[in-house]
């Protein structure tokens, strides 16, 4: 790339204790923390100013959102979730091991879970298409739909960057292990971020 | 002083090898990269600060022509724009004269690009990139890469943004602060707005985590925190506002963007009558609230203004420790008012909003935390101003510019306490008043700010001086030019003119103020031909301007001991600091500054 050689790329800064990419990570998390932070109260400030919530029809008998979302596949999924940080945390520990195969059935095991969220995610949504709920009909789906929209779209973007680290990423491994290690580490940093964000929708969105 | 001996040498034979060189020539022969990788696709954050410096002036010179435009239909309303009329289609000036429309698409864009193209990335991409790692002594940004997918985001934001012009219907119309439900039924240029919005807050996104890295972990050995530069403190306040404000409006532009495209109700409340037409009958279902946007827009907006005006600061104090030959006066404590006002920027939002009804109770939390925020403001002024006293002031371009800040960004504000409180608000509130107070602290002051920084820093990036004859004439003619501008917008507004009217002089308390509006205009465009000295100026010196070696200002702080322009890597040896940022005239000296990076003499 360049001559320029970039300091403490690899090797914690010795005051801080982070190389770069761990502080620039975390940094990273703190923005998305006020990102979902900022929709999650939009969602109190919508549902505080609603009469009904889930929002009803005049005449209309009061429904619950855990009769309206699917609670028995989202429970499923926060499941594969954690199980998919748990392999997760498995990969990065198979390296710090020096076992790069383990650390490829870990990854491969994350991405492939992830990939299940999805194609669950994929037949909720289907189904509230079919019966006609879009985001437009209630400010309930409005936001059910943008939440988890974001959300699996932050999902996606673990996918591709865990499949960068199982793929062509793991060339790294051989020249310098202790760098492919910290990318490995930050990019588990995210993908729990991602999980976290999760266990906070599931309960906001489909039980209260 | 052994370093700095080194980098003298350097310096000067690297003077004669770009001695052909174009102003973004940081080039040194010693690897060669192809064109695009070192001036384009360029990871050296000297590069990418000159991209970003270069464009956002581009930027701003297109704000102000769209503000020159306005001010024709303020000053002569409803006339036909003569000569420069024709070339505007009939379906936004017919004849020549304005429609409302097209005027309100030009208000929205100007402040539009202003705030978001212009200021911001020529006062943190430019300056913020370019001096900043310089200052700390670091051989570049933490992260190369992520600074250069940085601009290349930004860029098309900005394009994208402005190719809503071309839209049906043209470009946003709902006034900078997009506010529903008016945006959320406005054209299709208001979904252009807020994935151009999305594609900048992304790139202020990746840049404000490369500075705070960069800050924390380059830091050249010796340079704590206690001594660094006000510049970076300032930087580094600046762009923890940018990482955790801007997320809050990325978030308010997804709800907007699926209330314009998938017809959700987030900003919608029901019973909406448009048009005489009930909203629900175009399938919205309502129930939503216009001022969740506000309140989602404003904690973005408030701490904007900070990220507006604190690099503005920070140059400031360099500039006139420079030419004051002196410590500033309080350094501690300016650097800790700056950090204060950092944290406060984030609890004052809602003192824009007091007349939307959000309640007393509200209304007096946040007047309380406004006035509490105008205590670390005028600290910061005050250590400023008080640095001036017994000084032997060298009245340099830079320096004059930097003296105009302070009173110009002392009225924008003292006349903001006014606005803070919300008795005096609520006849205050969207008038002229309003205008005339933030462009004192923009425009006079923080564009004051980066004139001063263009030509204070331009002998460090281009090994070449500016015109100061020419730089005064920019100086003293925009100084007069500017105050006829915002002065009067202030007596305007008292009268009661409100502010985004089409015509003026449509209510009878506008016609009393009507002349001033002429004044007004006839201001801008004489604003407008004082800046050709300095468009004349920045060109011309790129081949022109004296030549000088690395430290013309007699400088204390790292950057001016790197090379003039400085190589890839920046630093022939890794520099040590052994005290801080500004020991001029030290008794017993034999210079009137000692440097940073010198060693114990």
């Amino acid at each position: 790339m360049s001559d320029t050689v970039i300091p403490y790329m690899v090797k914690p800064h010795p005051i801080t204790g982070l190389p770069n990419g761990k502080l620039g990570i975390w940094l990273f998390l703190a923005s998305e923390v006020m990102l979902f932070g900022a929709l999650f109260s939009s969602y109190v400030l919508l549902r505080a100013g609603a009469p009904h919530w889930p929002p009803i029809e005049p005449g209309e008998a009061a429904k619950l959102s855990s009769e309206l979302l699917n609670v028995p596949l989202a429970t499923f999924n926060t499941a594969v979730l954690i199980t998919s940080s748990i392999t997760m945390v498995m990969a990065w520990a198979s390296l710090q091991l020096k076992s790069l195969p383990k650390f490829r059935i870990y990854m491969g095991a994350t991405i492939a879970l992830a990939l299940v969220f999805l194609v669950v995610k994929y037949f909720e949504y289907a189904h509230k298409f079919e019966v006609g709920h879009f985001p437009s009909h209630d400010n309930f789906y409005g936001i059910y739909f943008t939440m988890t929209g974001l959300h699996g779209l932050h999902i996606v973007g673990g996918i591709v960057v865990n499949t960068y680290l199982l793929t062509a990423g793991s060339k790294l491994w051989n020249t310098d292990p202790e760098h492919f290690a910290n990318r490995v580490e930050n990019a588990g940093l995210y993908w729990h971020f991602v999980d976290l964000v999760w266990i906070f929708l599931f309960p906001a969105l489909y039980l209260l | 002083m052994s370093t700095q001996t080194t980098t003298h040498g350097n310096g000067n034979g690297h003077g004669a090898a770009g001695a052909h060189g174009a102003h973004a020539d940081h080039g040194h022969g010693a690897h060669e990269l192809p064109f695009w990788r070192k001036y384009i696709f360029s990871v050296d954050h000297k590069v990418i600060g000159v991209q970003y410096a270069v464009s956002a002036l581009v930027f701003l010179f297109f704000g102000f022509t769209l503000m020159m435009l306005m001010r024709w239909q303020l000053a002569y309303p409803g006339q036909p724009l003569p000569f420069f009329g024709r070339f505007f289609s009939d379906a936004v000036m017919p004849g020549g004269v304005m429609q409302p429309e097209f005027y309100n698409q030009l208000g929205a864009m100007h402040g539009t690009i202003m705030v978001f193209l212009g200021v911001v990335p020529l006062a943190v991409g430019g300056f913020g990139n370019y001096v900043m790692p310089l200052q700390i002594g670091a051989p570049d940004m933490a992260f190369p890469r992520l600074n250069m997918a940085s601009y290349w985001v930004f860029l098309p934001g900005g394009l994208l943004m402005l190719s809503s012009f071309v839209m049906p219907g043209g470009a946003a119309q709902s006034g900078w602060t997009s506010y529903p439900p008016l945006s959320d039924i406005a054209t299709v240029g208001q979904t252009v707005w807020l994935l151009a919005m999305v594609l900048l807050i992304t790139s202020s996104l990746l840049g404000s985590i490369n500075f705070i890295v960069t800050i924390i972990q380059m830091r050249a050995p010796g340079l704590t925190f206690w001594r660094l530069p006000v510049f970076v403190h300032a930087q580094f306040v600046t762009a923890f506002l940018l990482l955790l404000a801007f997320p809050p409006l990325e978030a308010a532009s997804v709800l907007q963007l699926m209330d314009r495209l998938a017809h959700t109700s987030f900003f919608l409340p029901s019973g909406l009558v448009v048009s005489g037409e009930l909203l629900s009958k175009s399938g919205y279902a309502g129930g939503g609230s216009p001022l969740l946007w506000q309140h989602l827009f404003w904690f973005l907006a408030h701490p904007e203004v900070y990220v507006l005006v604190l690099p503005a600061m920070g140059i400031i104090a360099e500039v006139i420790a420079n030419n004051t030959r002196k410590p500033i006066w309080g350094y501690r404590l300016l650097v800790s008012s700056i950090i204060f006002l950092g944290f406060m920027s984030f609890v004052v939002w809602a003192h824009h909003m007091f007349m939307t009804g959000m309640g007393t109770a509200m209304s007096t939390f946040f007047q309380t935390t406004t006035m509490i925020i105008s205590i670390p403001s005028v600290i910061i002024l005050t250590c400023l101003l008080m640095s001036l006293y017994g000084a032997a002031i060298r009245f340099t371009t830079p320096m004059l510019f930097a003296l105009a800040f302070l009173p110009m960004f002392a009225i924008g504000g003292l006349t903001g306490l006014p606005l803070g409180l919300t008795a005096s608000d609520i006849y205050l509130h969207d008038t002229f008043y309003v205008i005339g107070h933030f462009h004192y602290v923009v425009a006079p002051g923080t564009i004051f700010a980066l004139f001063a920084g263009i030509y204070y820093w331009y002998p460090k990036v281009t090994g070449r001086q500016m015109n100061s004859k020419l730089g005064k004439v920019h100086f003293w003619g925009s100084f007069v030019a500017i105050n006829g501008v915002f002065m009067p917008m202030f007596f305007q507004g008292m009268a009661g003119l409100s502010r985004r009217l089409y015509d003026p002089t449509v209510y009878a308390h506008g016609r009393g103020v009507q002349p001033l509006n002429v004044l007004i205009s006839w201001s801008a465009w004489i604003l407008a031909v004082f800046q050709l000295p300095f468009i004349v100026n920045f060109f011309m010196s790129l081949r022109a301007g004296a030549k000088v070696a690395e430290n013309p200002w007699r400088s204390t702080t790292l950057e001016w001991f790197a090379p003039s322009p400085p190589p890839h890597g920046n630093f022939p040896t890794q520099p040590v600091v052994y005290r801080e940022p500004y020991e001029y005239s030290v008794p017993g000296q034999t210079d009137d500054f000692h440097p940073q990076s010198a060693g114990k003499a």
